[in-house]
């Protein structure tokens, strides 16, 4: 194996580029050495003024997500040694506007976001003395799978609809709407309907099934927006044949 | 409230047609491109056909599997032209496909009265 490995940076400081540019470093190729580490090394030994998001280096933060050898990944979680011998491509995640060098502005999905209500919702609100809402195992692996969602916002960067059409609500909000309605202690499912089955909601997904292959949780939001489709139409097939009272 | 929206009952279609094609197809292609030509089962006549045809089940299922097909083939192709070939007319595009539907189902009622 070889001492040092190439990456290729996309570098865009918008005081004095017009366009962003590749700049290359070589850091060196260690075994343990993720492209996160990589870029430390970088920002700490050859070049301070990089710009980079980074948190936790374990997966659960969601902030490292950038566009490695044309694909979105967690830089934390992905091994210089698997691209050897190089040189990688880092670039920002697709999709989203770049403010700095590897940094997007995310606002757009944090805009979204509360749209879909990801809290839960009681109609009955229980009192202090009634106790905590109880959960049984099994209630508890009902939405288990869509709570690992860490937004990171690799899913929005592999999905293509969001791509093309920028006000389609997008993977993670509706697998985290998923993730309330499944849960036994909400009874908001009925909100969450009426904002995801208007236009730019669940039916502008055309399953392509790319923010499910990107997910480093194995959230499988396609999974959650079909799911949302069904639910979705069922509850629009009920309020078109039910009389109002009883919808 | 819910509000009514078109796209819920279209999508619902548009599922019932992939389960339609995925069914019936397949079984069409091989009893009609490989079973019948190659003799493996007896060859119906037209007469024959025409009877089954003309049954109010073969009649309802027919034109029940050509409509959520045609609806089908209108929501892959509008999100084609709405997303591949990025025509952004999202109401003429819709109209088009969908239209085309509605036309090759009432043609389908047609020709199905014709025959059977």
């Amino acid at each position: 194996m070889p001492d040092t490995i190439r990456l290729r940076v996309s570098r865009y400081r918008p005081e004095t580029d017009p366009t962003p540019h590749w700049q290359d470093y070589d850091v060196p190729l260690r075994r343990d050495w993720t492209i996160l580490d990589g870029l430390n090394h970088i920002k700490n030994q050859l070049d301070t003024t990089l710009s980079f998001r980074w948190s936790c280096r374990m997966g659960i933060c969601g902030s490292c997500g950038m566009t490695v050898d044309g694909e979105p990944l967690l830089t934390c979680g992905t091994f210089l040694s698997d691209y050897a011998p190089g040189p990688i491509r880092v670039e920002p995640l697709n999709n989203f506007p770049v403010i700095r060098d590897l940094v997007v502005d995310i606002t757009d999905f944090i805009t979204k976001l509360p749209r879909v209500k990801p809290w839960i919702i009681r109609d009955d609100e229980l009192s202090l003395d009634d106790g905590e809402y109880l959960q049984t195992p099994e209630q508890l692996d009902a939405y288990k799978q869509f709570s690992m969602c860490i937004n990171c916002m690799l899913c929005y960067s592999a999905c293509p609809v969001y791509g093309l059409d920028p006000c389609f609500i997008g993977p993670a909000a509706v697998a985290l709407a998923e993730r309330y309605d499944l849960d036994s202690r909400d009874q908001g499912t009925k909100e969450r309907i009426e904002f995801l089955v208007e236009p730019d909601g669940v039916y502008g997904c055309t399953l392509v099934g790319e923010c499910t292959r990107a997910c480093p949780k194995q959230v499988d939001p396609a999974a959650a927006i079909q799911r949302y489709k069904i639910k979705a139409a069922k509850a629009s097939v009920l309020a078109f044949l039910l009389p109002r009272g009883a919808r | 409230m819910i509000r009514p929206r078109a796209e819920p009952f279209v999508w619902l279609l548009f599922s019932a047609g992939g389960v339609a094609a995925a069914v019936v197809l397949p079984v069409l292609a091989l009893l009609f491109g490989l079973a019948i030509p190659l003799g493996w089962v007896d060859r119906p006549d037209h007469d024959q056909l025409l009877r089954i045809l003309a049954t109010p089940v073969a009649f309802v299922g027919l034109l029940g599997a050509f409509v959520v097909m045609l609806v089908h083939s209108a929501h892959r192709l509008r999100f084609t032209l709405y997303d591949g070939l990025q025509i952004k007319q999202r109401k003429t595009v819709a109209v088009l496909c969908y239209g085309g539907a509605v036309v090759g189902s009432i043609a389908s009622f047609v020709v199905l009265r014709a025959v059977a």
